[in-house]
């Protein structure tokens, strides 16, 4: 594709570069004709503020001849590289090219080796050291930013040793999270205000929840939360708290919390609700890929990995 | 003539020759500040972090300490090279105040988090238009000062002033063009890739114009002066100003090799890099050979140490950029310390040693003395300063190509030999280094904010007769 909307800027751009390269060799030919004559360096004559003179020593050949060599350089440059607007250059190189040809070379060496994964079962792939090691160095240049380096996560991403799981731990569940991703979504309010009763209504859903997995709390407030709880929450997190895989819903019995277990937090959770992301890596990273990946992540909390 | 007009404005130099140095400690300090908080990731207090105190230290370290200094040398310079006194003495003294005001309004809205997201030109858009006002005042007294000149001939430092203050105005206009959408929040009027390529274009020229035509001119007048010698060559000085302020304009696409930028205007501007090194080495040649006949002079005067010290570190650093601009080094510098390395071999090693050599030679004449408080602390300044400075640059260097090349490592299996963070946890020892070598340059400061104040309280300001042009050249 053009980087141009018309032909004209093309034109331009290649007369424009292709002056200003030979201008400079131009100026620094006029400026050297001027040889001086024989015996010692006369200044120009001028002085300014009592002592400052300027001795009229001619252009160092050196320094004229570097500055030439590069004023070639740029030309043949030029010719051999993409630089002259829609110009490709005689040798056809391009960036993306570049790019792509090596990362062609690299997917044709290694194929074999994915090619290999691919054919076993996931939980066999989690108990194959080398697979695991391999799955463990793509983790750690795709997964850490967000999960960490130890896979422990971090407030708002979950803790991927923990043998608790939002969305199943099953081999399939866990390629079907990171090929395809997983949209995590807590409605304000569980999507229902009225029914909560506004902030103060939060506060006594709060109070439930934590009684809920034993944490103190206030027995009246969480009585009045209970009825709540049962008419909006347990929709999606269960009359029992459990949670439901299939939707995302976290287990609130467990122990786990991945964004906090304090009062506040949870009224915080329930007033404005909650959007997760686990992006898709199917389409950037390839099958084999994600197949390693899965196999890493399920090894850390059965196979090879887990402590 | 009234009393004023027989001499020269001496007061805006005073003014901005004692801020440089003040400025010089507040913007190195939160230099050191940044660097510490690399190896000791705790001090990251609250809103104090990294990232907020970066362009504090950029803006600074460039706009208050090196834009002090140009103004301060630009005005002494222009003033006794054209034989006269300053134009409006009124603007001049709206340009050390408003530029004292841009300073504090940046040293406040930057920690703040007030930014435009541009680098080097962060300041939101009202001080953007107060930067503005200040610098049409620069331009109206410099030019206006060349404009009243007794002498036929523009000396050469006025040329690289001249063209410093012109290409600044450009480059602040077009890219800080930016639309408002509240008092402290506005929009860049480019998108995208365009945006890219004029935050670069601007960029790269702020180090070509601010950083090197400004300290050129200020190179021209303070060597020879304090050398006693000749400028080497006047031919030398004509071919490398006009070819280094043409060619400048055109290399920053360097960066951003391997970008969205298509490959024709990352190529155009790796060629005129290139094209760049001999002009850029013309300025270096001019200084130092203008010391031939006078070397034994460098073993006991520590201003010039200074000086020439600072052209050695610019042709290191002259000749290190257009190497990094060369696509193949420049993928494998990119975004690592090396960038890092070479940009403060340029700030410290020649734009901060020249400042600090023509102040130590101005400050003595502004407040009547023969000579500074102490020529010793200035060798002491010297020495710690350049060793602070090849431990900044030589650490840099070392973690920048061991970043670069853990980046690059791959494995038998296509996957990345190292993670992000253990390049983070092997550069360690190397921030460490780099926090040492600019704690030193630091104390270099403080050494010399001791030797200026003790110079001022010996002395009385004074303000130098105009004299006379010599000879033939009235």
């Amino acid at each position: 594709m053009s980087d141009f909307v018309n032909g004209f800027w093309n034109w331009y751009v290649i007369l424009i570069v292709l002056v200003s390269v030979i201008a400079c060799a131009v100026f620094l030919w006029s400026q050297s004709i001027h040889r001086p004559s024989e015996g010692a360096v006369a200044t120009t004559g001028h002085v300014w503020d009592e002592t400052l003179e300027e001795y009229n020593n001619p252009l160092p050949k050196w320094w004229s001849w570097l500055f030439y060599i590069t004023v070639v350089f740029s030309l043949v440059y030029a010719v051999l590289y993409p630089t002259l607007g829609n110009f490709q250059g005689v040798l056809g190189w391009s960036s993306a090219g570049q790019h792509k040809a090596e990362v062609d070379k690299v997917d044709a060496q290694v194929k074999p080796l994915f090619d290999k994964y691919l054919k076993m079962d996931l939980k066999a792939v989690a108990a194959d050291k080398e697979g695991v090691e391999m799955g463990k160095r793509l983790y750690l240049t795709y997964c850490m930013q967000c999960h960490g380096s130890d896979a422990r996560g971090a407030k708002g991403f979950p803790n991927l040793t923990d043998s608790d799981w939002l969305w199943g731990g099953e081999p399939a569940q866990i390629v079907e999270t990171i090929a395809n991703g997983r949209n995590g979504m807590m409605p304000a309010y569980g999507g229902n205000p009225e029914a909560i009763g506004g902030e103060a209504g939060a506060k006594e859903v709060a109070n439930y929840v934590r009684s809920m997995s034993g944490l103190p709390s206030d027995s009246l407030l969480a009585g009045k939360g209970k009825a709540k709880f049962e008419a909006v929450c347990s929709a999606c997190h269960g009359a029992d708290g459990k949670g439901m895989t299939a939707l995302g819903a976290p287990n609130l019995i467990d122990k786990t919390w991945l964004y906090g277990s304090s009062e506040a937090v949870i009224v915080q959770t329930i007033v404005n609700g909650r959007n997760n992301k686990m992006p898709a890596w199917q389409e950037f990273l390839g099958e084999g890929k994600v197949h390693l990946l899965s196999a890493y992540v399920l090894s850390l909390t059965t196979g090879a990995a887990a402590k | 003539m009234s009393e004023t007009q027989s001499t020269y404005n001496y007061k805006v130099v005073r003014q901005f020759a004692v801020m440089t140095v003040i400025w010089g400690i507040v913007g190195m300090l939160v230099g050191v500040i940044i660097a510490a908080q690399l190896v000791w990731p705790e001090l990251n207090l609250g809103f104090l972090h990294f990232g907020r105190l970066r362009p504090l230290h950029t803006n600074a370290v460039i706009f208050a300490f090196g834009g002090c200094a140009l103004f301060a040398t630009s005005y002494y310079v222009v003033q006794r090279t054209c034989h006269t006194r300053i134009f409006s003495d009124g603007l001049a003294a709206f340009t050390f105040w408003g530029w004292q005001l841009v300073i504090l309004l940046a040293a406040i809205t930057l920690p703040l988090g007030y930014t435009q997201g541009k680098e080097y030109a962060e300041l939101e858009w009202p001080i953007d238009i107060l930067i503005t006002l200040v610098w049409v005042s620069y331009a109206i007294v410099f030019f206006g000062t060349i404009i009243k000149r007794k002498v036929s001939h523009i000396y050469v430092a006025n040329w690289f002033f001249g063209g410093f203050i012109l290409a600044v105005a450009v480059l602040h206009l077009v890219n800080s063009a930016a639309i408002p959408v509240s008092f402290t929040k506005s929009y860049s009027a480019y998108a995208g890739v365009q945006d890219a390529m004029i935050q670069w274009w601007y960029g790269h020229n702020a180090v070509g114009f601010f950083l090197t035509a400004g300290f050129l001119g200020m190179m021209y007048y303070f060597v020879p002066k304090q050398a006693g010698r000749p400028v080497y060559s006047y031919r030398l000085s004509v071919v490398h100003f006009w070819a280094l302020i043409f060619t400048y304009m055109w290399a920053g696409p360097h960066h951003l090799h391997y970008t969205a930028l298509p490959d024709w205007t990352q190529s155009v501007g790796m060629i005129f890099s290139l094209i760049l090194l001999a002009p850029s080495w013309g300025g270096m040649i001019n200084g130092i050979m203008t010391m031939s006949g006078a070397w034994n002079k460098l073993r006991d005067d520590p201003i010039l140490k200074f000086l020439i010290t600072s052209l050695s570190f610019y042709g290191m650093s002259t000749f290190e950029g257009p190497m990094m601009a060369i696509k193949t080094v420049n993928a494998l510098s990119h975004y690592t310390d090396w960038t890092v390395g070479h940009v403060h071999s340029g700030a410290l090693g020649w734009v901060a040693m020249v400042s600090i050599g023509s102040i130590y030679y101005l400050l003595p004449r502004l407040f009547g003395k023969p000579e500074m408080h102490s020529v010793k602390l200035i060798t002491v300044h010297f020495w710690v300063a350049t060793i602070g400075v090849v431990l900044y640059i030589a650490s840099m260097w070392i973690a920048g190509v061991m970043q670069g090349l853990m980046w690059r490592a791959v494995n038998a299996d296509g996957t990345l030999t190292y993670s992000f963070v253990e390049a983070v946890k092997g550069s360690y020892p190397f921030w460490a280094i780099r926090f040492l070598g600019g704690l030193l340059f630091l104390s270099g400061m403080l050494i010399m904010a001791f030797n200026m104040f003790k110079t001022i309280a010996g002395g009385k300001s004074v303000n130098a007769p105009v004299l006379v042009p010599a000879g033939h050249h009235a």
